[in-house]
């Protein structure tokens, strides 16, 4: 029972870690707060959706929905917060511009697509699975797992071993620096835009399939915890996300599992509230935290 | 002998690895006009932001007038009479220079919530004597017809006055103004000497960053030269002006800048 | 009351009703916001005010002006221990912690017996009316007249334009931050209660984010030059549904284009007039 959830437990982690690490990407580098940013998981896992149901193999389709959402994000960074960097105006506003935008998205999402939860044709989820020492993983979760993982590690590359990388962190340091080195500051942005986006595409079709539920609103949850860990694992910290991704989805499973169901989604805001509190920093206490 | 209005002692504060400001100390002595000079990268600012507590020290104290000031929050050490301007203006645009004034007197200007809500008379009396006294220091800096004018939309010079009268309405012990010639044209600059000397002359305290020498060499008592976060030289003006150690921080300075300048 | 008033209020009782609340919650977000802070949880404090006066008043029978004080207590409490760890910190932790608290609660609120689950509670007592909404909305603006027109107004707008230089004039942040964010749950929770004893049925979903985002429109819609702006918001961005129906159904995506349009292209809002912070005449002494 408790290496089963343990297990569940993971591969939900796994698809929270990868969700947060977009975004606190997008921070990092871009130093803003993009609430549109679980939008753009809600419209993965739809536009995985209707391709399958269009007989696309799931292999394809979640690669274009990355694509897809990526591109829909650097649409949307440049319409309205490219302006606002221009301005230099200040964080907050920026955090109200994408609020504003992720609830006139939702709205027309939820006006076009309705709030009816959704499947997969039955072809897509894998139903079979392996047993591990009395430990049931379905191919699906394989696939998930191995997918954020790969997704993960690709990024790690990105940021640590690349050229590219340190454009970007030099970016996350000092916009103004950056320019100065010859970094071209607004491809860049579009380029974290676009990774962030497919990361959240990405994550949308991963959590569609796991519950195999898609509509429109998943993602607004999806966002309230990516708050939580990204708080919990140090705003701006990528190995602080990851950890605190794993840790929240395997902490919510066992409340599923030993306490009750409803109140796992309370498991995120919980640590948020006790991080505030007794470590602001994060995890990992690294990431200087702007005082007043 | 009384201790003197600001003592800095062993300050250190180092950012990552590097030391910014390293194990400093100097003390400004009551009623003087003290200058705090050095190449760029001296750590002059950081300096600044140390005492007025914008940045916390990593080791070493900071007393005014004997009391240690280094754990408390900046709005601590301006109620206790420490007040500042900064390099780059930091004005509050939206306000008249009339509120802008106001505003630097709010540590001293006792008003109640209740007071304020149920309009007392101690509130309108307390409202009408700060009114007064911007008033007198707007005329004092020279910005009386400003008054009602947008801070924001007042001349470079006149915002530099503006924020000097800012800082003065706090009533401070001790002034700290970093670079307030900066940017401005002759004939302001000399206007600012006037205020300065005026300022001098009814003893207050002030500790200056400043990059114009001259200015610095007329209006200090007393410099402290800084170069790489260290302290290298100090004592009155024309010995520092006269410091071999100085001349050649001052030079090697200048010959670095121009190896980089662009041909 | 003359006949035309008393046809007038019933066939447009819940509009004026909700314009009322409205103001108030639009003067919550003001609070925040006029020094420089954003707390996305005033729709959580409403939910909050709501329940606690629905349960007292229903449950227990307290008198109404108790209740009504109890409603503005718990989202305080609510505010404090959510708020205070935040506010040495950057503005961004304040408006992530407060967007969670909703979430939250309304899971609280789904599952909870004593708050009739998804079902909500009904059956509340019609206890508000135009003299308490209206007259607390009164209040309120007054009170902030008069606390812009002191100090206290003085450094809540200087901290809105620079903090660093308002702390260098000895104004206490963290203090001044946390009295604003407990005010401004307050009168979420009293606009929360006086909703509820209005509509007499309130629900978990009543709370949500789509409330919370449209409770920032008014204020950002209307500006924050003076009190006055964001009421002005809050009054427009009610009535704009009842007059335009075909709207009604895109509440969401109206007040979310808004807020878009808003900031980007008029951060001032729509009423750019700047109340003055000077609690006597400004008149040069002679």
């Amino acid at each position: 029972m408790l290496a089963q959830q343990l297990v569940n437990g993971l591969v939900v982690g796994s698809i929270y870690a990868l969700f947060a690490l977009g975004f606190t990407l997008m921070f990092g580098v871009l130093g803003v707060i993009n609430l549109t940013y679980g939008f753009y998981l809600s419209i993965g896992a739809f536009l995985a959706l209707f391709a399958t149901q269009h007989g696309v193999s799931i292999w394809l389709a979640l690669p274009f929905a990355a694509l897809a959402c990526g591109a829909i994000a650097v649409v949307v960074d440049g319409l309205l917060l490219t302006p606002l960097r221009r301005a230099k105006a200040p964080e907050l506003a920026s955090l109200m511009v994408t609020l504003g935008a992720t609830l006139l998205l939702y709205s027309l999402a939820n006006a076009a697509l309705s709030t009816d939860i959704r499947r997969f044709p039955p072809s897509v989820i894998d139903g079979s699975a392996i047993d591990l020492l009395g430990v049931r993983v379905t191919l699906t979760q394989c696939l998930i797992v191995g997918s954020a993982g790969a997704l993960v590690a690709a990024l790690l590359w990105l940021m640590n071993g690349s050229r590219l990388g340190m454009g970007l962190r030099a970016l996350a340091e000092r916009p103004d620096t950056a320019a100065l080195m010859g970094v071209n500051a607004g491809a860049l942005v579009r380029l974290v835009s676009m990774i962030s986006g497919g990361l959240a595409g990405a994550c949308g079709v991963l959590i569609g399939l796991n519950y195999n539920a898609i509509q429109p609103y998943m993602g607004e949850v999806m966002m309230l915890k990516g708050f939580a860990v990204i708080i919990l694992g140090g705003l701006g910290d990528i190995r602080g996300a990851l950890v605190a991704g794993l840790i929240i989805g395997l902490l919510e499973t066992l409340t599923a599992g030993y306490v009750a169901s409803s109140v796992k989604d309370a498991v995120g805001f919980a640590l948020l509230v006790l991080t505030l509190w007794i470590r602001p920093s994060g995890l990992f206490g690294r990431i200087a935290v702007k005082r007043a | 002998m009384s201790a003197p209005r600001l003592e800095i002692d062993a300050l250190t504060v180092r950012f990552g690895g590097l030391a910014a400001v390293d194990d400093v100390s100097f003390a400004v002595a009551s009623g003087t006009v003290h200058g705090l000079i050095g190449p760029n990268g001296a750590g002059k600012t950081t300096m600044f932001n140390l005492i007025s507590g914008l940045v916390p020290p990593s080791a070493g104290a900071i007393r005014l007038d004997g009391e240690r000031i280094d754990a408390l929050p900046s709005w601590g050490r301006a109620r206790r009479g420490l007040a500042r301007t900064f390099q780059n203006i930091r004005m509050f645009q939206d306000m008249s220079a009339l509120e802008t004034v106001m505003t630097g007197m709010h540590s001293r200007l006792d008003e109640s919530l209740p007071a304020a809500l149920l309009r007392m008379g101690g509130f309108r009396k307390a409202e009408n004597e700060a009114l007064a006294k911007a008033w007198e220091l707007l005329a004092f800096v020279g910005l009386a017809d400003a008054a009602h004018r947008r801070s924001g939309d007042l001349p470079y010079g006149d915002q530099r006055r503006l924020e000097i009268a800012r800082a003065l309405a706090l009533e401070p012990r001790l002034l700290l103004l970093d670079e307030p010639a900066a940017g401005m044209n002759p004939s302001e600059t000399l206007a600012l000497e006037a205020l300065l000397e005026k300022l001098k002359a009814q003893g207050l305290t002030i500790l200056l960053v400043e990059h114009d020498m001259h200015f610095v060499m007329r209006l200090c008592d007393e410099i402290t030269v800084l170069n790489f976060g260290r302290k290298i030289s100090e004592g009155a003006p024309h010995m520092v002006r006269a410091d071999p150690v100085v001349v050649e921080a001052y030079l090697g300075a200048k010959v670095a800048r121009s190896l980089e300048a662009p041909q | 009351m003359p006949e035309f008033i008393d046809d007038f209020l019933f066939t447009y009782q819940t509009l004026v009703y909700s314009l009322g609340i409205n103001g108030l919650l639009a003067l919550s977000m003001y609070v925040v916001l006029a020094l420089g802070q954003l707390s996305l949880g005033q729709a959580a404090f409403m939910g909050m005010g709501a329940y606690v006066s629905a349960l007292l008043t229903v449950k227990i029978g307290a008198p109404f002006l108790l209740v009504l004080l109890a409603a503005m207590l718990v989202p305080a409490l609510a505010a404090l221990i959510v708020g205070a760890p935040t506010l040495r910190l950057s503005g961004v932790y304040l408006a992530l912690a407060t967007i969670g608290l909703g979430e939250v609660q309304r899971i609280f609120f789904l599952n909870s017996e004593l708050t009739g689950g998804a079902l909500g509670l009904s059956g509340i007592p019609m206890k508000g009316g135009l003299v308490s909404i209206y007259g607390s909305l009164g209040l309120a603006l007054v009170a902030f007249i008069f606390v812009a027109r002191s100090k206290i107004g003085r450094a809540m707008e200087a901290m809105r334009e620079d903090e660093l230089a308002a702390g260098a004039l000895g104004v206490d942040l963290p203090a001044y931050k946390l009295a604003a964010l407990v005010v401004s749950a307050m009168l979420a929770g009293l606009a929360g209660a006086l909703n509820a004893h209005v509509t007499s049925f309130i629900s978990p979903e009543d709370y949500g984010f789509h409330a919370a985002v449209s409770i920032l429109s008014y204020a950002l819609l209307g500006g924050i030059g003076s009190p006055f702006a964001p009421v002005l918001g809050a009054f427009i961005l009610t009535l704009l549904p009842e007059v335009l129906r075909s709207l009604a159904d895109f509440r969401g995506v109206v007040n979310g284009a808004i807020i878009v349009l808003v900031v980007i292209f008029m951060p001032r809002g729509l009423m750019t007039w700047r109340m003055g912070r000077i609690g006597a005449s400004t008149r040069r002494p002679s």
